[in-house]
């Protein structure tokens, strides 16, 4: 059977989305490297399997997908369906939820955050501190709804672990390693959720291939 | 019990998930929610999207938020599943796929070209930025490129059959339609015939009419 293969570069929060999900589900896969630098994502090689010309890239059989989100999705229905919220109605709604809870309310104002405090100074920029303010602010009222959402059940979709929780690891993994870790850690539930989290072997194996610096080498 | 959608008819969101509960033909109450008095934001409202935004849905005791997310729900549990595929690994995968391409290609050009065509002048009192209108319809055209070349293979996004990945773009088409950068689309026109296909299913057209006459009121 041929392998699942993953192409794209790890440090990708996107890429690492892809990894977390065939690592929860034990399946075997190939990572097929690409350099960002040497634009293998603008090659018509890369532009035929996604026509936007992003990471990550998932070839399982004779399927090309694309859209991390849509491939955590695949493969989790597919090898292991349980952290999808198994058949139920109610509890695979839920999960939906809170996995679009994290693409629309919580990977934003992360994202921004991680963008200006840790990409920009490693390509020579200086962090938008205006940017930040107003995302730092963003994440604030987001991560004060999983407080209260956290207060009800132990995970964000139910008291079963999700895809929902597993969505929010990659660019966690960076925002956590920024001064601004501490919006999480005056919050006692998300703390402990997030640190739960990061301590599932899954998750400790796609970060060994998610330096905080993204890979980038340290200019002189 | 009907199952209750709370929010205004106008918004895309809102709209998007009326559409399911027309494709499926279930009993529904569209309650309203007056957002130019900030109810969106009141704790009734709070309880039931903790981010104050709209819809929320209720369904008996299951209170959701996010239209994707009350989309497939509806589609599952109303006959409404050959929408999703979900029986057929490959099929919903592709279904996935165009429905993240829509929610981030699609939907997030639009939604600042809407909100500065629709919104800052009609419920703003505002002038539209052109700027932002300008970067946001060259992102827009990007994108159409990339659905012309997967439209001119196959009739709908996710292969030869409808799904939720296409009609979810009919809120946000509706408002490219009726407003002034329509013509946006005349170059690709198999994008072109691909939205008059979506616009012209009996769900859309109804949800449509709904969109039309809560702006009217005004």
């Amino acid at each position: 059977m041929a392998p699942v293969k993953v192409y794209g570069w790890a440090v990708s929060p996107f890429v690492a989305r892809a990894l977390l999900c065939l690592e929860e589900a034990g399946v075997e896969y190939e990572l097929v490297p690409m350099s960002r630098a040497a634009g293998d994502h603008r090659r018509p090689e890369h532009l035929a399997r996604n026509p936007f010309g992003q990471v990550p890239v998932l070839e399982d059989g004779g399927l090309t997908l694309f859209e991390s989100r849509a491939i955590a999705r695949h493969v989790l229905r597919k090898y292991k369906p349980e952290l999808l919220g198994g058949g139920d109605l109610a509890a695979s709604a839920t999960v939906d939820v809170w996995l679009e809870v994290e693409a629309h309310q919580h990977h934003p104002a992360a994202g921004a955050v991680v963008k200006e405090c840790v990409v920009s100074p490693l390509l020579g920029g200086a962090p938008d501190q205006a940017v930040v303010g107003e995302n730092v602010e963003k994440l604030r009222k987001v991560l004060e709804v999983y407080e209260a959402r956290l207060g009800q059940s132990r995970y964000l979709a139910g008291d079963l672990v999700s895809l929902a929780d597993l969505s929010h690891f990659p660019i966690m993994r960076y925002f956590m390693d920024t001064e601004h870790a501490a919006l999480v850690e005056a919050l006692p539930r998300v703390k402990a959720w997030w640190e739960e989290l990061a301590a599932r072997p899954a998750a400790r194996k796609v970060a060994e291939l998610m330096p905080p610096n993204f890979g980038f080498s340290k200019k002189p | 019990m009907a199952m209750k959608v709370y929010g205004p008819a106008a918004s895309t969101n809102v709209a998007r998930v009326l559409v399911c509960l027309e494709e499926v033909g279930l009993d529904y109450e569209l309650v309203p929610v007056d957002m130019t008095k900030g109810e969106h934001k009141s704790p009734a409202h709070v309880s039931r999207n903790p981010f104050g935004q709209v819809p929320a849905f209720q369904d008996g005791d299951l209170i959701l938020s996010e239209s994707r997310a009350i989309s497939k729900y509806i589609l599952r549990k109303g006959g409404g599943s050959h929408l999703l595929r979900e029986g057929n690994l490959s099929e919903a995968a592709m279904v996935d796929v165009w429905l993240e391409v829509e929610s981030g290609q699609f939907d997030s050009a639009m939604s600042p070209i809407v909100f500065q065509c629709f919104v800052v002048p009609m419920f703003m009192g505002g002038t539209t930025d052109m700027k932002v209108v300008e970067e946001n319809l060259e992102k827009l055209k990007k994108s159409l490129e990339v659905y012309e070349a997967r439209l001119s293979r196959f009739k709908y996004l996710a292969g030869d059959f409808v799904s939720l990945a296409d009609i979810s773009h009919f809120p946000m088409a509706h408002y490219l339609l009726v407003g002034p950068h329509a013509s946006v689309i005349d170059a690709y026109p198999h994008v072109k015939a691909w939205i008059a296909d979506i616009m012209s299913r009996p769900s859309v057209k109804k949800v449509t009419e709904l969109m039309e006459a809560a702006i009217r009121m005004n």
